[in-house]
C-alpha cells in the first residue's frame, strides 16, 4: 500500500447530487492519493456511475451539497472540458457512438486541445498517426479501429478497449473507470487490465467501478469501497472484495 | 454547457447591413405596364417582351403551390418592388468605375471583385438587387470562347443563344414562381461554354439583395456545348430587414453530348431573427437538362439561410448514359423552414442518378427533404441511389423525408436509404469529458455528417461552407 504521506489528488467531502429531482448521492466521502488504486463496488443502482459522472461534470446531475477538491482546484466549479484539461478522465460504462467522426480525428483533437492547455506541441495528422499507433499497442488495439468512426458499430468489448486507448492518449492524473471490465472477454480483460497497469505511475491514480473480483486480480486495489443507497458504507482493502465475492452485499452495513 | 451551445448556435448574421446607395426603383406593384417598363428600361427586343407577357398572363391563372411542408402568410405580390437598380453614375468601362460604396459592400462580404484581388482564379458576376454590377475576367474567358456575362448583356450581344435556350429547360408556365420570374426577371448570369472547351476557371455569381422592398428575380442560363466542362458557383446574402422578401430565381442548365456542368451553391440569405421575424422567402426553380449522350449535371448546395427555402434542383436525363447528381446540406435554425430536395427524371437509356441529402435542424425549425425519382418506360437500365440523412439538434425541431419513386421500366434499379440522428447531451458530454468544448464538438459532428457533400464543393467553397455551418450552429444542444 502507498504511504499515506503521498499527495492527495482527489478529496470528495460529503458530496450529494440529484438527477431529475431525485436524490442519488447522499454524502460521499473519498480521499484519493497519488499512486493509489480505489475499487468501488456495490449493488446495481447504488450510485456508482452517478458518482463517476458527477466527478466528470455531466450537466444532467445537480450537486446539492458538499465539495470536491482536485489537486487544489474546486472541481465542481469547472465545466466538464476543463475538468478533462485538469487531468480527470472518465471511461464510460456505456461509451457513446459518434457517427461521421473518425476515431483518430477525435483523439487528435482531444490530444491537441489538451496539449495546448499544457503548453505542449501540437501533432499534425502524420505525427499523430505514429503516436497513436504506439499507444494502440498498450491495449493491443488493431490500428484499423483508428479509421473507423468513434465507437460506431464497435462491439461492447471493443468500446471498452477504445476507452482505455483514449486514457492512454490523454494520460490523466485521475482515471475513473466505470465497469470497464464488463463486456470484455477473458483475454481482453487481461490485455486491458495490463494496459491500465502500464499507465499507472506514482503521480496518478485510478478509481475503478466494478462488480467482479476478476478485474482486481489483475489490478490490485489499495482500497475497496462499498456503495449503497448513494453512500460509501464500507471501506476495506483487497480482502473485502474477496469477501464480497463469496458473501454478496447483504451482510455489509455502514 | 447547454448555454454554451445556445450561444454557439445563435451567432448573429454577419451580412445584415444595408448599403446606402442611390437606386433607381419602380413603384410597388405588378401589372402589364410594369413589365413593359422593365423591358423598356432594359431596351429589350420584342420577342423578350412577348416572352414576359406570355409568362405573366399564364401566371395570373396559377395559384401559389401549397403542397410544401412550410407555412407562411400569403405573399402580397402587389406590395413588392419588381425593379431596383443601383444608379450608375455613368456607363462603367472598368472595375475602377464601380461605385466605391458598392465595392466596399462586396469587400465586406468577402467577394473578390477587384481583379487584382481575385487570386482564387474565379471569374465573378455580381448581381446587386436586380442588376448585374460587374463581371470579372471577361476578356480572359473570351480568349477561349467562353461567354460569361450578365443576362441583360447576353440578350444584347448573343440574342440567338438566349432565344434558343431561354425557357427551354424551365418553361414559362412550369410553376407559379417560375412563371412570375419569367415575367419580371431583371438580370442574372449567362454562361456559354463552346464545344470541347474545359472552362479554365470557376465561374461565380454573387447575389445580393439590398433594397428592403424589392423582390429578387434573377435568371441564370448555362449552356455547355459538346464535350465541354464548367464549374459554376453561386453565393447569396441579404441585409437584415424585419419584412419578408421574395427571392424567386430560375436557373436553367443545358449539357450537350459529353458535356459536364457542376453547379455549386452556398445560400446564406438573411434567415430572419431568432423569433422568426423577417428573412428571405427563397422560392427557386433550378433544373438541368442532360440533353446529350454521356452528359453530366451535378448540383451541390449548402443551404443555410432564408426564412423559407423551397427548391428542388433537378436533372432531366434525356441523353443515353447521362448522369445527374444532387448533393445537399440544408441547415435550419430558429424558425427557419426548408422544403428542399431534387427530381431525377430518367428518360434516356442507362442513365444514372445519385442523391445525397443531409438535413440539419436546430431550434424550432423544420427541415424536409422532398425528392422524386422517376424512371420512364424507355429508360432501360436506369439506376438511382438516394441517401437522405437528418440530424436533429435539440428537441424542438423537426425533420421529414418525402421520397417519391415512380418507376415505369422493370430494368430500373432504385435504392433509397434514410437515417435520423440527434446530437444529444450525452454526445456533447462525451466530447467534453475528453476536453473538447461544445463549439468544436458540434462542428466536428456536423462536418462529419456533411463530409460526403462538402467533398463535392470546390476547395474555397468547402472551407467557406464549413465555417458557415459552424457560425450558424453556434450553441444549440440542450
Ligand atoms: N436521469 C435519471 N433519472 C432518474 N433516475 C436516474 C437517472 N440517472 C440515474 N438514475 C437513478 O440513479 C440511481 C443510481 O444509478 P447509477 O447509474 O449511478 O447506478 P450504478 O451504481 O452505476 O448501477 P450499475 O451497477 O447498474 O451500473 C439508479 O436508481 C438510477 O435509476
Ligand atoms: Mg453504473
Amino acid at each position: 500500500m502507498i504511504s499515506s504521506s503521498s499527495k492527495v489528488i482527489l478529496e470528495v467531502r460529503n458530496l450529494s447530487a440529484s438527477v431529475a429531482g431525485v436524490d442519488i448521492l447522499k454524502g460521499i466521502n473519498l480521499t484519493v492519493r497519488a499512486g493509489e488504486v480505489h475499487a468501488i463496488m456495490g449493488p446495481n443502482g447504488s450510485g456508482k456511475s452517478t458518482l463517476s459522472k458527477v466527478l466528470a461534470g455531466h450537466p444532467s446531475y445537480t450537486v446539492t451539497g458538499g465539495d470536491v477538491m482536485f489537486q487544489g482546484k474546486n472541481l465542481l466549479e469547472l465545466p466538464p472540458e476543463e475538468r478533462a484539461h485538469a487531468g480527470v478522465f472518465l471511461a464510460f460504462q456505456y461509451p457513446i457512438e459518434i457517427p461521421g467522426v473518425s476515431n483518430s480525428a477525435f483523439l487528435r483533437l482531444a490530444y491537441n486541445t489538451l496539449q495546448a492547455r499544457r503548453g505542449g506541441e501540437d501533432l499534425d495528422p502524420l505525427e499523430f498517426n505514429d503516436y497513436i499507433r504506439e499507444k494502440s499497442k498498450i491495449v493491443e488495439m488493431d490500428p484499423s479501429f483508428l479509421d473507423r468512426n468513434v465507437n460506431e458499430g464497435f462491439s461492447g468489448g471493443e468500446k471498452k478497449r477504445n476507452e482505455i486507448l483514449q486514457m492512454a492518449v490523454l494520460d490523466p492524473t485521475l482515471a475513473i473507470l466505470d465497469e470497464t471490465d464488463s463486456g470484455l472477454d477473458i483475454d481482453a480483460l487481461r490485455i486491458v487490465a495490463n494496459g491500465v497497469n502500464k499507465l499507472m505511475t506514482t503521480n496518478n491514480a485510478v478509481i475503478m467501478v466494478t462488480h467482479y473480483q476478476r478485474l482486481l486480480n489483475y489490478i490490485a486495489p489499495d482500497f475497496v469501497h462499498v456503495m449503497r443507497g448513494g453512500q460509501i458504507i464500507k471501506t476495506g482493502d483487497k480482502a473485502l472484495a474477496l469477501e464480497l465475492e463469496t458473501r454478496g452485499y447483504d451482510w455489509v452495513h455502514a | 454547457m447547454s448555454s454554451a451551445l445556445e450561444t454557439l448556435i445563435n451567432r448573429p448574421y454577419e451580412y445584415g447591413f444595408v448599403t446606402d446607395i442611390e437606386s433607381d426603383a419602380l413603384p410597388k406593384g405588378l401589372n402589364e405596364d410594369v413589365i413593359r417598363l422593365i423591358s423598356s428600361k432594359k431596351n429589350e427586343p420584342d420577342w423578350l417582351l412577348e416572352f414576359r407577357l406570355n409568362a405573366y398572363r399564364h401566371w395570373l391563372t396559377l395559384t401559389p403551390p401549397e403542397w410544401a411542408n412550410v407555412a407562411h402568410p400569403k405573399v402580397d405580390f402587389q406590395d413588392m418592388v419588381y425593379y431596383s437598380a443601383p444608379k450608375p453614375r455613368k456607363k462603367l468601362a472598368s472595375m475602377d468605375e464601380v461605385d466605391p460604396e458598392l465595392l466596399r459592400t462586396f469587400e465586406k462580404l468577402g467577394v473578390p471583385m477587384s481583379e487584382r484581388k481575385a487570386l482564387a482564379n474565379v471569374a465573378v458576376d455580381v448581381i446587386f438587387d436586380s442588376v448585374s454590377v460587374t463581371t470579372t475576367y471577361k476578356d480572359k474567358l473570351a480568349e477561349v470562347g467562353v461567354i460569361f456575362c450578365s443576362f441583360s448583356e447576353a440578350v444584347k450581344q448573343h440574342p440567338e443563344l438566349v432565344k434558343k435556350y431561354l425557357g427551354s429547360v424551365v418553361p414559362t408556365g412550369d410553376n407559379f414562381y417560375a412563371a412570375l420570374n419569367s415575367a419580371v426577371f431583371t438580370d442574372g448570369s449567362f454562361c456559354y461554354i463552346p464545344k470541347g472547351c474545359r472552362c479554365p476557371m470557376d465561374l461565380s455569381t454573387y447575389f445580393r439583395i439590398n433594397n428592403g422592398e424589392s423582390g429578387q428575380f434573377e435568371r441564370t442560363l448555362i449552356v455547355a456545348e459538346e464535350g465541354s466542362y464548367v464549374s459554376y458557383l453561386e453565393g447569396c446574402t441579404a441585409p437584415r430587414f424585419d419584412t419578408n422578401q421574395l427571392h424567386a430565381a430560375v436557373v436553367e442548365l443545358v449539357a450537350l453530348d459529353h458535356a459536364e456542368i457542376k453547379y455549386s451553391t452556398v445560400q446564406n440569405w438573411y434567415a430572419g431573427d431568432e423569433n422568426g421575424v423577417g428573412g428571405i422567402y427563397n422560392f427557386v426553380t433550378k433544373r438541368g437538362l442532360c440533353q446529350g449522350v454521356n452528359s453530366k449535371i451535378s448540383w451541390t448546395q449548402v443551404e443555410t439561410g432564408s426564412a423559407i427555402t423551397w427548391k428542388y434542383p433537378s436533372c432531366v436525363l434525356i441523353g443515353d448514359n447521362s448522369i445527374g447528381e444532387f448533393y445537399s446540406v440544408a441547415l435550419t435554425n430558429h424558425h427557419q423552414q426548408a422544403d428542399t430536395g431534387t427530381k431525377m427524371i430518367h428518360i434516356g437509356k442507362n442513365t444514372r442518378s445519385r442523391i445525397v441529402s443531409k438535413g440539419i435542424s436546430a431550434g424550432q425549425s423544420n427541415n424536409s427533404y422532398r425528392g422524386l425519382v422517376k424512371v420512364s418506360a424507355k429508360a432501360d437500365d436506369a439506376r438511382n441511389y438516394s441517401q437522405c440523412d437528418s440530424m436533429l439538434i435539440g428537441a424542438t425541431c423537426g425533420a421529414n423525408t418525402f421520397p417519391y419513386i415512380e418507376v415505369h421500366n422493370s430494368t430500373a434499379k432504385v435504392e433509397h436509404e434514410a437515417s435520423t440522428s440527434r446530437i444529444g447531451e450525452d454526445q456533447m458530454f462525451y466530447f467534453a469529458s475528453r476536453g473538447i468544448g461544445a463549439e468544436e464538438a458540434v462542428s466536428m459532428i456536423i462536418n462529419g455528417f456533411c463530409k460526403e457533400v462538402f467533398n463535392h464543393l470546390p476547395m474555397e467553397f468547402a472551407v467557406e461552407a464549413t465555417q458557415l455551418l459552424g457560425l450558424k450552429l453556434e450553441g444549440s444542444v440542450g
